[in-house]
Parts: C-alpha cells; sequence; structure tokens
C-alpha cells in the first residue's frame, strides 16, 4: 500500500502557531472535562464517602479491568446547562473491559442532586443504551439515584425517549442477548426501581442499596405505614424475600466483584468480522495533528496530512484519486483493523458525491467499517451546479450512507455545516460513534452566512418601502446573529447537548479510532440493502 | 574404576555424585519412593528403580532393598551419599556380604566413631586433644577443685542429673570455685536427689572448625585443610566457608595433624571430617581446639573445600574404593582463595525456622557460582526429606571477594511458592561482624531480633506487585488504560508475607509510567524494560513472578505477596444476618436454646415440621441469642423471624 508523504515541518512557525492555538482549546475542554468529572462538588463528595460508598469513578474503575481502557461518553455533557448544576449530567457512561470484554457502563453520580434524572440525564443513558445495543455490549449500570428530577419532570417523563425509554430498552436489549446487569449500590427508587427489576442479574449492597416504587415518606402519606427504608427495600429484604435482586453485597467492593463475576460467566465471543493484520505506527507522529491542523477553520488543509498521523505505517490506498478529488476516500487500517476513510478536502461537487457513493458501495460489500473525517462547508452552490442536478448526487452519498450496513465513526475535524453534515454521515446518520475535535463548529450554516441571509432579507424590505439603511446599521443587525451562531456552533456547546459522543483530543483520534472500531466488531456486519439511487 | 554405581540417595547429593560419575564415564542407577518418580535425581541417572513408599523407613533407609537393586541392574558399588544409610555399619557389611564395595570408610571405622565417648578415649589414646573434663565418681570437693585447676579456668559445673540450667554454674576464676560448687551441689541435690556434679572446660567464644580428610587403602591419609562452619542455627548449619577465618599456619598445622592422626587412630579410608570445637575467645590459638566427633562420610559442605583445592571429592571416592591411591601427597595441597557456601532451604525465619513444605513455581538460580540441587522449577518439597532447595558456593580471591559473591547469588536466586531462608542468608552475611570474621556459633542468636523481624513491604514493592496483579507489568498492549480526559484510579488490595492489607491506588499516566499512592504517599513508577524500572526516578532492578500463591517480587530481596480475591471468604448465600427464619410455613417443634446463650454458626437452634418433614433451622453467625420469637407448637409463616441474635460489636 501506498506510504502518504507528509510536506509540513515540525519546526515550521505555522505549524508552532497552529499547536499553541489547539493547546488553548485543548485546556478549556481539559478544564470543563475535570470539573464535570469532579461530580456535585467536595462537600457532597465528602459526604458521599462518610457513608462508606466508593466515589462514582472508583466504581467505574473497580468494575472494569485495570488497565481497562476507557471510553467515556459526554463526558461535558450538560456544561453551562441548569446553572452548571448537574455536572456530567449526573452519570457516568462509557465503554471498558471486564475479563477482556467490553461492556457498557452507566454509573449515576449521587454527589449530583442525589443522582436524580435531568433531562440530558436521561439522553446520555438513552444515548448508551443506544451504543449497547448497537454494538451488542454488555450493560452494566451501577445505580444511585432517587429518580427523576421532579422539577424538569415535564422534560424527563412522557415522551417517547424519555425515562421510560431506559427500561423498554433493557427488556428489548434483553430480548436480543444483550446482558442487562444492575448493581444497586444506593437508592433505587420509583421508576428507578425498574432498573435492577428489569436486569437480567441484580446485585444489591447490604444496609446501602434500596429499591422501592415508593419510598417511606410516600408510603407513609398514601397508607400511614411507618416503615424504614431498609425494611420497605434493603438489601436483605430484596436478596431473601422479595426476589427483587440476586445477590447481597457485603460493600461496594464485593458488589463489583459480584458484578466483575457475573460478566465473567456471559459466555460471549467477539465475531470474526475482519481480517487483523499486525499494528504498526502511524510514520508520522500522531501528536503532530495539532501542527498541521490550521486554528481558523477558514484555512483549508490537507486532510491527508492528518490521515497520515492516524493510519497503520501512513499507508493509504486512495481510491480515485484523480476524480472529485474534494473527497478524499481510501483504505487503510486502523490497529490493524481495516477501514474505508471518506474526508473531506474542500466542498463537495456532484463527482465527489458519486464517487463517495461509489466507495461506500465497494467498503459495504466487502463488510469494512467506514471512517468519516468530516470537515465541510456544503456542497457546491450557483446555477452550474444546481443545473446538473447536484441535489441528485448528493442524495445518492446521502442514502448509500444512510443504508449500509457496515459500522460508521465520524469524527468532526473542522466545519459541519449544512447538507454537508449529512453526506458525511452526521449524527442523524447512526454513526456508531461520532466524535469531535475541540477546534470543530458545527450548525447549519456558517454564521456570517445565516447573518448575511438574514441581512438580504431585511435590506429588500427596507428597500421595497424606500428606506435606507446604512453599512453600520447593517452590521449592527448582522451583529447578535454572528454571535448566536458563534456560541452555538462551539464544540462544548453542542457536546455539552449531546450531538455528539464526546470531545477528542485530536493527538488522541487514532486511540479512539482504533477503540471505537473494536468496539463495533463486537456487533457482526450484517449484509447491506442499498435503497434506491436518484441515477 | 566402576562400570556402574548405585546412589543410595536422593536430592542434591545423588545429583552431585552423578555428576562426576557421568563425567568418568561410570554409568548410574538411582533409588526413589513413590513421592520421587519425577525428581531430578531420577532424571539424571541411567537407571532408577523405586523402592518403596515415600516414607524414609519404607525407602531410603532400606538397606537390603537397595542392595537387591544394586544387584538386579548390575551396579558394582555403592555410593551412600549423606544421611541415610552412609554411617550405618551394619548396611555396609551387608553392601559387602552382597559381593558389592561401599564407597565409604570400613564398617569398623564407622563404629568406631559411632559412640561419642568411646571415640573420645580412642582419640585421647592417639594422642588428639579433646575437651578437658572430669565425668567421674568421686564427688570430694578438694578432688573436683585440683580437676577444675588442672582443667583451666573458666570451667563449667553441671549437674549429672541435670537439666535446664538447675544446679549449673561458670566458674570463671579459681577463686570462686569452692563456693560454686558447694551451690551447685545444694541445688542438684535439692532439684534432683543427686548432688554428684561433673567438671568441663567452659568454651567462651566456641567455633565450629572442621577438617577434610581422606585416607586410601595404601595407608595414606592427606588433609584438606579446614571449614568453618560457626553459623548454626538450630544446631544445623547454614553457612559454611574455607578456609576459617583467622587461621594461622601453624594453627592449622596443629589441627590438621590432629586430624589425619584420627583418621589413622581407625586405618580411616575414603572422605571424612574430623569436627573441633575451638576457642575463638582470643584469637586462634594451637591449643584451644578440642575433638567433638568424626563424619565418616562425605559432608554436606563439601563443595568449599573442592573450591579452594581444586579437587574432586567424589572422584576421589571413586578411586580410593576402586582401590586405587590417593592422586596427591600432603605437600601436593594448597589453598586457592577463599569459599563460602550457604544452604537454601525451605523454611520459615520469622516462625523459628519451622519447615516448610510447597511447590515451588518458580526457581531460579544465580550463574556466577556453584549451584548444587535436586530441585527444579515445579518440584515440590514434600514434608517427607529434607527441605533443602540448593547450596550455593562462591569462591573468590579473598574472604571479601567471596562473601560479596555470595551475596550478589543470593540477591539473583528466586523462588517462590513456598518460603526459604534466602532473605536471612543474605542478611546474615551482611552483619558487620561476620563480614569482619567475628565468627562463632553465637553469631545468629546475637543477632536473631534483626534476622528474624517481619520487615514492612516497601512502596516500590507493593508498587511492583500491583502493577503486576494487574496484569500490567509487560509492554503496553494498545488502548491500554486509555481514557479521554480523566484517567481513572484503580485500586489494587494485596496481602503482605504477614497476611496485613495494603491498598494501593494506580492510574495511568502514559506509556509505560503510573502514578501510585500506597498509605497516602505517592509514587511514581516508569517501566522501562524487563525487569528494569524507575521508581520516583531512582533506577530500580526487579523481577517479578505471578504463581499459583500470589505474586513474588525479587529486588534486593525475595517478597512474597498473595492478591486477595474479594469473592473469597464471603459466602452471599447465607444469610449472614442476625435472625433464623422460617424457609416455608409449618409448626415449631423444638427450640434448642435460650435467651443469652452462646451459638456458633451452624448450630441447630430450632426444629420445624412442614410438608411431613423435619427441618433443623441452623444459626447464621457466632452469636447470643437476644430473642426467640418461636415457640413450640407455633404455627407460622413463610418469612416469619423465629429467633434473634444480638448484634454484632
Amino acid at each position: 500500500m501506498s506510504i502518504l508523504k507528509s510536506t509540513i515541518s515540525a519546526a515550521s512557525e505555522t505549524f508552532k502557531q497552529n499547536t499553541a492555538a489547539h493547546r488553548d482549546a485543548l485546556e478549556e475542554v481539559a478544564r470543563v472535562a475535570r470539573n464535570a468529572a469532579n461530580g456535585g462538588g467536595e462537600k457532597s463528595r465528602a459526604r458521599h464517602v462518610g457513608r462508606g460508598k466508593m466515589l462514582p469513578r472508583e466504581r467505574v474503575a473497580n468494575l472494569l479491568d485495570v488497565g481497562s481502557a476507557f471510553l467515556e461518553i459526554g463526558a461535558t455533557a450538560a456544561y453551562n446547562l441548569y446553572d452548571n448544576a448537574a455536572p456530567c449530567a449526573g452519570v457516568i457512561a462509557g465503554i471498558g473491559q471486564v475479563h477482556g470484554q467490553d461492556v457498557m457502563v452507566v454509573c449515576n453520580d449521587a454527589t449530583v442532586k442525589g443522582g436524580t434524572y435531568y433531562p440530558l440525564t436521561v439522553k446520555k443513558h438513552l444515548r448508551a443504551q443506544e451504543i449497547a445495543a448497537e454494538n451488542h455490549l454488555p450493560c452494566v449500570y451501577l445505580v444511585d439515584s432517587g429518580g427523576a428530577n421532579l422539577p424538569n419532570q415535564d422534560e424527563v417523563f412522557a415522551d417517547r425517549d424519555h425515562f421510560g425509554r431506559i427500561f423498554f430498552n433493557q427488556a428489548t436489549m434483553s430480548a436480543s442477548g444483550i446482558s442487562q446487569i444492575a448493581v444497586v449500590m444506593g437508592s433505587c427508587t420509583a421508576g428507578g426501581a425498574y432498573v435492577p427489576a428489569m436486569s437480567d442479574v441484580a446485585i444489591i449492597v447490604k444496609e446501602q442499596g434500596t429499591i422501592f416504587l415508593a419510598g417511606p415518606p410516600l408510603v407513609k402519606a398514601a397508607t400511614g405505614e411507618v416503615v424504614s427504608s431498609e425494611d420497605l427495600g434493603g438489601g436483605d429484604v430484596h436478596t431473601r424475600l422479595s426476589g427483587v435482586a440476586d445477590y447481597l453485597a457485603e460493600n461496594d467492593t464485593h458488589a463489583l466483584a459480584l458484578a466483575r463475576q457475573a460478566i465473567g460467566n456471559l459466555n460471549l465471543k467477539k465475531p470474526d468480522s475482519v481480517t487483523f493484520q499486525s499494528v504498526e505506527e502511524p510514520l508520522y507522529d500522531p501528536d503532530e495533528i495539532t501542527g498541521v491542523v490550521p486554528a481558523d477553520l477558514k484555512t483549508p488543509y490537507d486532510i491527508k496530512e492528518v490521515i497520515a498521523r492516524i493510519v497503520d505505517g501512513s499507508r493509504f490506498d486512495e481510491f480515485k484519486a484523480r476524480y472529485g478529488n474534494t473527497l478524499v476516500c481510501g483504505f487503510a487500517h486502523v490497529h490493524g483493523m481495516p477501514v474505508g476513510i471518506i474526508a473531506n478536502n474542500g466542498v463537495l461537487f456532484s463527482e465527489s458525491a458519486t464517487k463517495g457513493a461509489h466507495f461506500v458501495e465497494l467498503c459495504s460489500q466487502r463488510k469494512i467499517p467506514l471512517v468519516f473525517l468530516q470537515n465541510i462547508t456544503g456542497f457546491m452552490v450557483g446555477r452550474r451546479y444546481e443545473n446538473e442536478g447536484i441535489a441528485r448526487h448528493g442524495a445518492k452519498l446521502v442514502t448509500a450512507v444512510a443504508t449500509t450496513s457496515v459500522p460508521k465513526l465520524t469524527f468532526l475535524v473542522g466545519g459541519s455545516f449544512g447538507a454537508g453534515n449529512y453526506g458525511m454521515a452526521g449524527r442523524a446518520y447512526g454513526p456508531r460513534f461520532l466524535w469531535t475535535w475541540p477546534n470543530s463548529r458545527i450548525s447549519v450554516m456558517g454564521g456570517e452566512q445565516a447573518a448575511g441571509v438574514l441581512a438580504t432579507v431585511k435590506r429588500d424590505g427596507l428597500e421595497r418601502k424606500g428606506e435606507a439603511w446604512s453599512a453600520e446599521e447593517e452590521s449592527a443587525f448582522k451583529k447578535p446573529t454572528i454571535d448566536m451562531f458563534e456560541e452555538q456552533s462551539h464544540s462544548l456547546y453542542a457536546s455539552a447537548r449531546l450531538w455528539d459522543d464526546g470531545i477528542v483530543d485530536p493527538r488522541k483520534t487514532r486511540d479512539v479510532m482504533g477503540l471505537s472500531l473494536s468496539i463495533a466488531l463486537n456487533a457482526p456486519i450484517k449484509d447491506t440493502r442499498f435503497g434506491v439511487f436518484r441515477m | 574404576m566402576f562400570n556402574k554405581i548405585l546412589i543410595a540417595n536422593r536430592g542434591e547429593i545423588a545429583c552431585r555424585v552423578m555428576q562426576t560419575a557421568s563425567r568418568l564415564g561410570v554409568k548410574t542407577v538411582s533409588v526413589y519412593s513413590d513421592a520421587e518418580a519425577g525428581a531430578m535425581h531420577v532424571a539424571m541417572a541411567d537407571e532408577a528403580v523405586r523402592i518403596g513408599p515415600a516414607p524414609v523407613n519404607e525407602s531410603y533407609l532400606l538397606g537390603d532393598v537397595i542392595i537387591e537393586a544394586a544387584l538386579s541392574t548390575g551396579a558394582e558399588a555403592i555410593h551412600p551419599g549423606y544421611g541415610f544409610l552412609s554411617e550405618n555399619p551394619e548396611f555396609v557389611e551387608a553392601v559387602e556380604k552382597a559381593g558389592l564395595c561401599f564407597i565409604g570408610p570400613g564398617a569398623a571405622s564407622i563404629r568406631a566413631m559411632g559412640l561419642k565417648d568411646a571415640a573420645k578415649k580412642l582419640m585421647e589414646q592417639a594422642c588428639v586433644p579433646v575437651v578437658p573434663g572430669y565425668h567421674g565418681e568421686n564427688q570430694d570437693p578438694d578432688f573436683l577443685h585440683a580437676q577444675a585447676n588442672s582443667i583451666g579456668y573458666p570451667v563449667l559445673i553441671k549437674a549429672r542429673s541435670g537439666g535446664g540450667g538447675k544446679g549449673m554454674r561458670l566458674v570463671e576464676s579459681e577463686s570462686q570455685f569452692v563456693e560454686a560448687l558447694a551451690s551447685a551441689q545444694r541445688e542438684a541435690e535439692a532439684s534432683f536427689g543427686d548432688a554428684a556434679c561433673l567438671i568441663e572446660k567452659f568454651v567462651t567464644a566456641p567455633r565450629h572448625i572442621e577438617i577434610q580428610v581422606f585416607g586410601d587403602n595404601h595407608g595414606n591419609v592427606v588433609h584438606l585443610f579446614e571449614r568453618d562452619c560457626s553459623l548454626q542455627r538450630r544446631h544445623q548449619k547454614v553457612i559454611e566457608e574455607a578456609p576459617a577465618p583467622g587461621m594461622t599456619e601453624e594453627m592449622r598445622h596443629a589441627m590438621g595433624s590432629a586430624a589425619v592422626e584420627a583418621a589413622k587412630a581407625i586405618n580411616y579410608v575414603g572422605a571424612g571430617t574430623v569436627e573441633f570445637i575451638v576457642d575463638g575467645s582470643e584469637g586462634l590459638l594451637p591449643d584451644r581446639f578440642w575433638f567433638m566427633e568424626m563424619n565418616t562420610r562425605l559432608q554436606v559442605e563439601h563443595p568449599v573445600t573442592e573450591a579452594i583445592t581444586n579437587t574432586d571429592l567424589v572422584e576421589w571416592q571413586l578411586r580410593v574404593a576402586c582401590g586405587e591411591e590417593l592422586p596427591v601427597v600432603q605437600s601436593d595441597l594448597a589453598i586457592d582463595g577463599w569459599a563460602m557456601e550457604a544452604r537454601i532451604y525451605a523454611e520459615n525465619v520469622e516462625k523459628g525456622f519451622l519447615p516448610a513444605t510447597g511447590t515451588l513455581h518458580y526457581l531460579r538460580f544465580a550463574d556466577n557460582v556453584r549451584i548444587d540441587t535436586g530441585i527444579a522449577a515445579g518440584d515440590t518439597i514434600s514434608p517427607f526429606y529434607d527441605p533443602m532447595i540448593a547450596k550455593l558456593t562462591a569462591h573468590g580471591t579473598s574472604r571479601e571477594d567471596a562473601r560479596r559473591k555470595l551475596h550478589a547469588a543470593l540477591g539473583e536466586t528466586h523462588a517462590s511458592g513456598s518460603v526459604t531462608n534466602i532473605n536471612f542468608l543474605s542478611d546474615l552475611i551482611s552483619i558487620q561482624d561476620f563480614a569482619d570474621g567475628n565468627v562463632d556459633t553465637g553469631l545468629i542468636d546475637r543477632y536473631s531480633e534483626q534476622l528474624t523481624a517481619v520487615r514492612k513491604l516497601p512502596d516500590e514493592v507493593a508498587c511492583l506487585a500491583a502493577l503486576q496483579a494487574a496484569g500490567l507489568n509487560k509492554e503496553r498492549k494498545s488502548f491500554s488504560s486509555f481514557s479521554l480526559w480523566q484517567p481513572l484510579l484503580h485500586t489494587v488490595v494485596l496481602n503482605d508475607h504477614s497476611g496485613d492489607e495494603i491498598v494501593v491506588t494506580l492510574a495511568s499516566v502514559e506509556g509505560s509510567e503510573w502514578e501510585f499512592t500506597s498509605d497516602g504517599r505517592a509514587h511514581t513508577l516508569i517501566r522501562q524494560c524487563h525487569n528494569q524500572y524507575l521508581f520516583d526516578g531512582v533506577k530500580l532492578r526487579a523481577e517479578c513472578q505471578s504463581h499459583h500463591e500470589g505474586i513474588s517480587v525479587f529486588a534486593d530481596r525475595a517478597w512474597h505477596i498473595t492478591v486477595p480475591d474479594p469473592l473469597d471468604g464471603v459466602d452471599s448465600s447465607a444469610d449472614g444476618g442476625d435472625v433464623v427464619i422460617a424457609p416455608m410455613p409449618g409448626q415449631v417443634k423444638l427450640v434448642r436454646v435460650a435467651v443469652g446463650e452462646k451459638v456458633t454458626t451452624g448450630d441447630a437452634l430450632i426444629v420445624m415440621e412442614a410438608m411431613k418433614m423435619e427441618h433443623a433451622l441452623t444459626a447464621p453467625r457466632d452469636g447470643i441469642v437476644e430473642e426467640v420469637m418461636g415457640n413450640v407448637g407455633d404455627q407460622v409463616e413463610d418469612g416469619a423471624i423465629l429467633l434473634k441474635l444480638e448484634e454484632e460489636s
């Protein structure tokens, strides 16, 4: 396979400036992630530990194999939302290994408002389940939650993708052979009671975990019965009398060991979907990515400089290099696994779109996972392009991407604007994972363009009335729109709302890609049946 | 030379003899018990014969069975090794009667040295100095006083029937004698009803120095200089060296000549050792050594002599047994450098050198010293035989050179699966007094507190063990410890040698770098390559081994760590609670305990009848009965609490 040649020098001034700009962006995300990992703050954590409980991240760590990777999703979820009352959306989710088996861990953080479910908590929990379902990952729920966050009940209870969906997912995953394991390490009240009840295996910690549909205060209010929470739904009751839980654990450590044992007994085998090669490091250091990618999205760069710093041996079999070259397509290996890479190198033309669709067909037939490196301002506009049917050609790419059965991974490595987002496997197109770089920006169109559209409409109206509009007035009119787009397209804004699975350090792209691929390969790759291509 | 010999022994000495035999082109036959069919001494031999079950008195001590094995395999001679039948004159006679050759001295020589008192008399006649003393019937105080004066002070007065120090007096000078004797006699009379006392020379700083002798059938006897075996615990030697520290030519000549005289007095043939007790209180003086006993066989510690004399004593044994003359005369023999031997045992030093057993899952020896062993990795130290694992013999240009080599070799000798005395030996030869050559038989006792102290697991070892326990002490795998933004902090729980819990947390920094905390102290550990680390920036060499028993870390010393399984010892099926519960609806037929009674887990407390069957309900844990709710005759519901135990404090 041909080896990509980099033309960028790490000693150049541009390289250093790029690196510095990325470093600032990275530090901001790292700070936000650190705060999120701190949960409900020192006081709340001290109270939690004072009860003899492990902190949520310790629970996750001690569930997983020591040395396990932990691919956390939504690490900065709910940032700057709910007055920052729900760091990390109050729940930790991610994929790690137990006895070498990839599992999805969903762990309530009781230090954040008692682990209650905010709207984004629900969304994150459901996204974790979706990842588990698509990639056949056994689910371990480390439960310590008071249930729905009552002040936000209108956004967590009634709708299709609200609280109830959690249990729907547990039932349907269990039905398809994806194990559901719950460890009750604290409260598990009301709707939350169904997490262990709907699990295949439930473990409860003695004199610490409780499961009940209604807690003692509600019971007293409803029937006058006075009962302690331990007698109402403690570990002893549930493992001896009610059968709601299966194993009684002495403490958190014992509970996690029991959960590990349960996973060890799942009898799972990873399907043999792809042919592995021995792993080769890229010829160019992945750490250089922050030097080769310009900080300013408007500055174009050659995406192959990035590919050279991601793929095994920097080897890349570029498909149709001489045709539609604003879309780079080609075969490579990442951590020994085969991938088909589709990456933007400019605006999409009709040729680029049909080439992309062709390449998706190839990978689908060969069952090679697809990786999208998204840096796209959109499809080319203008009479010539509309007349030649660019919408028709774009639709081919969108159809191919939407209907292929191979796993898709999407990385936002620059701009993600307009219909380009669709053709490049944006969130709506069901990539198994969608990761984003700190410098990426996502919106329906660029802020300038949006403000320009609105200003044109306004100017037309004013001019029809014969009124004048000065350049200063227009500029003042455009500013709020530009500012809004600027704020809302930011990666932290996007990731806080779980439009993606998380922000990644660009230098770790290769590892995140390899891990995501490896996780995706837990599910067999099915045959593809495409939709009708508009020819 | 013989064509084939049988080795009537096991372990390292059988292997040692076979090495020389095969070098000389002599075929070998091993014998083995059921416990040792797979042992090294069986694997090494050309032929092997099973001689019985594991206990020695049903196998290695059965002379007739062994002779039969020699006859049936066509062996011409039997080498007895040491121990077992090596000093049994009846066996020697039986071997010879069977028409076989016994590789060792004649039965008469063995008998002559077998009875200690008779041997001493024999030696006195041969003008070999024996420990002076009076053991006779005459109890006249003036007579005993005169005896003491002629023995020379200090002397020890002992009750003839005594024991436990009663009736024993140390007399430093003549002026104290009369009073001390009277007091000892009074005490002896009071304690044992027998006032009779005996008097012996008291050796203040006793040293155990022995001379290797060798005789042939042609009347030649040579000595191969001395060995110092003063370092003993529980009367067993652990460190031996040759020559002896502080030895003078004059003293060596005196001792050597005495030993040769001793051997000649009994027409000794073959390898033998004359053991002396030496008073080292004022340096080694030619009139301060006394005969103790003679060992009429090859000694365990013969390798140190071989090292300093460049000889192969087993070869000499075989040649002499064939009737050849000794290959050298006394004047050919000279001392080359210094040799020091350490005996590695499976034993628990901290528990009073208690012999240990176990399977040596991992065993690696140092490679710059002589190793005598009969054990390989995977072999089991059984309770039937001596728990010696190996002897390490270092040879150097000087005593310090040999000592340093031996110390290094002990550090590089790694065994896991059973406790060993390797750390102890290493510490022992590091003691300044030993390094200075100030050895005597009391040295180990004087330093015993320091030598047998239970050491606290150092943080670097805890961190390494945690890394090993986590399966991370190897080339980093793809994605190992990967995290997006926040590394996970894992907890590893270890139990040290004493069973104390050590909690270590670790987080991956990047690549092969880790951050640890142990007991609140933070450390960094970088794995550089196999067995090489940087711990808090300081280079650390260590080997880690995982095995059935846990983890062994070999750094400067060996550390054995176990990794507790949190699922062990917790029976989640048991109620483990405070109550006894009716398992189904039924009637209480019998209540066996009352309030306040003490119960033990599993005690039957209540008998219920249900579904026409009687069910005994047992105590869920140890405790005291607080309340009995189920009374005889009560019809109870499923799940009813029938009895409650007091809450545990």
